[in-house]
């Protein structure tokens, strides 16, 4: 009676390891973004002999915002997928990042340094992995390569080693090594790459698109690995990826932007939660029925089964008349696919940067 | 900053990735070498024949004195050539500079490598070259043992300074996409006024004082003079004083652009 009362606390301690930081609280973070702010200026010029003289007596320029005034933080360990349509700013945010592009204005801070400066000790702890950039030698054997690495990062040849054989052993990069890197196909080049880009053993990695264009085997390969990676050294990843599988099965927590500025943050589950109002209901029937528009909107149906869109709030209401209603056989409520959300998102636009979740709009590009 | 030790083995490092590199390109590496023997040979074939119709000599150059000038300016133009230039514009347009600058080390070392491979690489196709031209042409100068040890720090003093001066200039491709203009502009004032198109004695009074105050013959007319035993000892000095004042101010100028440069890097789709 009251022993069984007694012990339990008197608040929910915040439990679990450190995911999503507290703002203002606890240990420095790995990451620390403020009101970072990218602006591009890029000439402006229309085409044609005449405008392209009149360039050179006056030039026209037009300013681009990339980014547009984001503030976040990461903890170290974290792996956060960094979410967003093409051009919304990711790319940019992390080349500001890993230090190769000065930003607008703003802060930032990596592991303690500010990426700009582009010191010594900051470039040996980050690196950067980028789709389709090369960061190995064309027409030298991919070992070759990497021992360049060795001399650049000044790695120790004993960690060299148990860096390569540890790379070799989750990345199976054995028959590789020994070709040129012009001779390997797309998915075996991007795991040289990243091998090429872990070496050093880096704390921090961001990486841009690493499974791009590879197959779904590859992906999944990669995916298994960077996990691998960030569990072994206690790395913290920032990751964007067109694949919301990369992101589904490495981080608990996205960040989503959109036209520069930040549209979300937080876990993925709450994404879903905030940006999607309708659950997805699949029912199996043993026999055919019409009519299943009065429940909600069919999405897909064939012989005896059937997928219903229904509004979140309508979903417990339309399952239980489903139920009462239908010669059910299986019945199963879901939330729906995290592409969709995503899309729904960027349709939205900036008009759902607050906390409202958006209107139920209508029209969802399918 | 990188120790001395870690430099070492990145330049190795460097050498050997070059070397595998250019490997790979063995008949455009010729094709290169052929231009670069033609040029001198044209310059020695025009001039050779005004000093033949004018008795004999110009200003105090011999057909086989232009000979010498012309076998010796090659060979210090290679030495001290770079390409530096056209390599930054595709890096700055293309993001290719990118993964260089991720790395903990700055990117001039790989170019200075990569332009020592190069040169060291070539060396192997330039001498002979010079040796078959030299058995052509049959040149006169007055080499001796002091001129040739001097002319040691002179060359290296004249490598640097070209490398330092090009490398800056290239940095122009962080502000406009065309450097085109830009290099050629460079190019011509630096064949006429290092000396390689014509000796500098040769030139106009007016010119010859341009050239003086101007960094350009400190990269190739002056360790070619020097060699030939053109320079008194006084101006020997002058002249390697001259070379390291200019790399110097070359040095610091190419800090202070680089610096500014880098900020305005785009890393345009890398």
């Amino acid at each position: 009676m009251a022993s069984a009362i007694a012990p339990s606390p008197p608040a929910p301690a915040p439990c679990g390891p450190l995911t999503a930081p507290v703002p203002g609280g606890s240990p420095e973070p790995a990451l620390r973004v403020r009101d970072l702010t990218k602006i591009y200026v890029v000439p402006e010029r229309e085409g044609g002999l005449v405008a392209s003289l009149r360039s050179l007596v006056r030039r026209r320029q037009r300013a681009v915002t990339a980014v547009d005034g984001i503030s976040f933080d990461v903890a170290a360990g974290e792996i956060v997928g960094f979410l967003g349509p093409n051009g919304a700013g990711k790319t940019t945010t992390l080349k500001m990042l890993s230090g190769l592009l000065y930003p607008t204005s703003g802060e930032m801070a990596v592991l303690g340094h500010v990426p700009s400066q582009r010191e010594k000790p900051f470039l040996r702890q980050i690196t950067l992995v980028m789709g389709q950039r090369n960061q190995l030698q064309w027409d030298i054997p991919v070992i070759d390569s990497f021992e360049l690495n060795r001399a650049i990062y000044g790695i120790p040849l004993a960690d060299y080693r148990s860096s390569l054989s540890e790379l070799d052993d989750l990345l199976d990069l054995d028959d590789l090594l020994r070709k040129p890197v012009r001779n390997l196909s797309l998915g075996e080049r991007m795991k040289c790459e990243i091998a090429a880009a872990l070496l050093h053993r880096p704390r921090m990695l961001f990486l841009d698109e690493p499974t791009l264009g590879l197959d779904v085997t590859a992906q999944r390969r990669i995916r298994g690995f960077i996990r691998d990676y960030a569990d072994r050294h206690d790395a913290t990843v920032l990751l964007t990826s067109h694949y919301m599988a990369d992101v589904e099965a490495l981080a608990k927590r996205v960040i989503v932007i959109h036209h520069g500025r930040l549209l979300f943050d937080g876990a993925l589950a709450e994404l879903v939660e905030r940006f999607s109002p309708h659950k997805t209901i699949a029912v199996d029937l043993d026999r055919s029925v019409a009519g299943l528009d009065r429940y909600g909107e069919v999405v897909a149906s064939e012989d005896y089964r059937a997928v219903l869109r229904v509004p979140k709030a309508d979903a417990a209401r339309t399952t239980a008349r489903l139920l009462a209603d239908l010669p059910v056989v299986d019945l199963t409520i879901s939330d729906p696919p995290i592409d969709e959300v995503i899309d729904r998102v960027f349709s939205g636009g900036r008009a759902t940067a607050g906390d409202e979740p958006p209107p139920a709009a209508e029209a969802v590009p399918a | 900053m990188t120790g001395l030790a870690d430099l070492a083995l990145l330049y190795r490092a460097q050498f050997k990735i070059t070397i595998a590199g250019q490997l790979q390109y063995r008949g455009s590496l010729l094709l290169w070498m052929l231009g670069l023997v033609l040029q001198p040979v044209i310059y020695l074939a025009v001039w050779g024949a005004v000093a033949r119709s004018n008795g004999g000599s110009v200003d105090g150059y011999t057909d086989r004195q232009f000979a010498a000038y012309f076998l010796a300016t090659m060979l210090v133009n290679h030495a001290t050539f770079t390409w530096i230039a056209w390599e930054f514009e595709y890096r700055v347009r293309h993001g290719a500079l990118s993964p260089l600058l991720l790395r903990p080390a700055h990117p001039i070392h790989k170019d200075i490598a990569d332009n020592l491979t190069f040169k060291l690489l070539t060396l192997a196709v330039a001498l002979p070259a010079t040796a078959l031209l030299a058995l052509a042409f049959r040149p006169v100068a007055a080499i001796t043992p002091a001129t040739a040890v001097a002319f040691v720090p002179a060359l290296l003093l004249a490598i640097a300074l070209r490398f330092a001066i090009e490398w800056t200039l290239a940095l122009a491709a962080f502000w406009t996409t065309r450097v085109e203009p830009l290099n050629r502009l460079y190019y011509v004032f630096a064949l006429f006024l290092s000396g390689q198109a014509v000796p500098l004695a040769l030139l106009p009074a007016p010119v010859r004082l341009v050239a003086d105050a101007l960094p350009f013959r400190w990269t190739i007319a002056f360790p070619v003079e020097l060699l030939l035993g053109r320079l008194s000892p006084s101006r020997m000095i002058v002249g390697l004083v001259a070379q390291a004042a200019w790399l110097a101010v070359a040095v610091v100028l190419l800090r202070l652009v680089w610096a500014r440069g880098i900020r305005r890097y785009g890393a345009v789709g890398a």
